[in-house]
């Protein structure tokens, strides 16, 4: 029964961070590119979290080994880093590829560059 | 002990951290290289808590956390030089 949650949230885990990867592969600039990796490997890697807490737990159930608790809590203040740093770097990474210089491909509205010359967007 | 379950999901990810590399050799311009070392960053955070969770060791969780700290400051001081800021 807990084994089988354990690999759905695995599955699960595999299946978002392969697709963010070759997501870097199939979108054509860096924006879609950016949106693609960085939402499929966060999603991804709070999975493989949860994984790893379901299993933390299980073994203090089965063992009573307080080293359990320990992975437990350990892997929920990497995940918590994980998703108040992510999206936060991606966000980075976006304005200053567009203050570089690096246009959107194929895109009909900039609204980002309408309001730094300073027009309504 | 080891937990072959995890052991496996950390190779598959590991296989996606390749997918990613291809990106960071072939990338056409800096963004498409810093992008993809951004992704590589949190690849190797969830293939570092699997491997933890493998090999039965919690200093690997923690390494994880310090490498999602540290890669988040290069990722920002990348993005600020990008801009041209850091006079």
């Amino acid at each position: 029964m807990i084994k089988s949650i354990i690999y759905v949230f695995l599955a699960i885990s595999i299946t978002f961070n392969l697709l963010g990867s070759f997501s870097l592969h199939r979108f054509p600039d860096v924006y879609t590119r950016l949106h693609g990796a960085t939402k499929c490997t966060t999603f991804g890697t709070i999975f493989a979290v949860l994984a790893v807490i379901v299993h933390a737990i299980w073994q203090i159930k089965e063992i009573g080994d307080p080293k359990y608790l320990q992975m437990a809590l350990h892997s929920l203040v990497a995940l918590i880093a994980l998703m108040l740093t992510n999206p936060t770097g991606a966000h980075a990474i976006a304005k200053a590829a567009h203050l570089s210089g690096y246009k959107p491909a194929k895109a009909v509205i900039d609204a980002y560059e309408r309001k730094l010359r300073g027009e309504e967007a | 002990m080891i937990f072959a379950e995890f052991f496996y999901g950390a190779m598959a990810i590991a296989l996606g951290a390749f997918i990613t590399l291809i990106r960071i050799m072939l990338g056409p311009s800096v963004p498409d290289r810093v992008v993809g070392v951004d992704t590589l960053n949190t690849l190797v955070v969830a293939g570092m808590i699997l491997l933890g969770a493998a090999y039965d060791r919690v200093i690997y969780i923690d390494i994880a956390i310090v490498y999602a700290l540290l890669s988040y400051i290069g990722t920002l001081v990348i993005a600020k030089y990008l801009q041209g800021g850091l006079e």
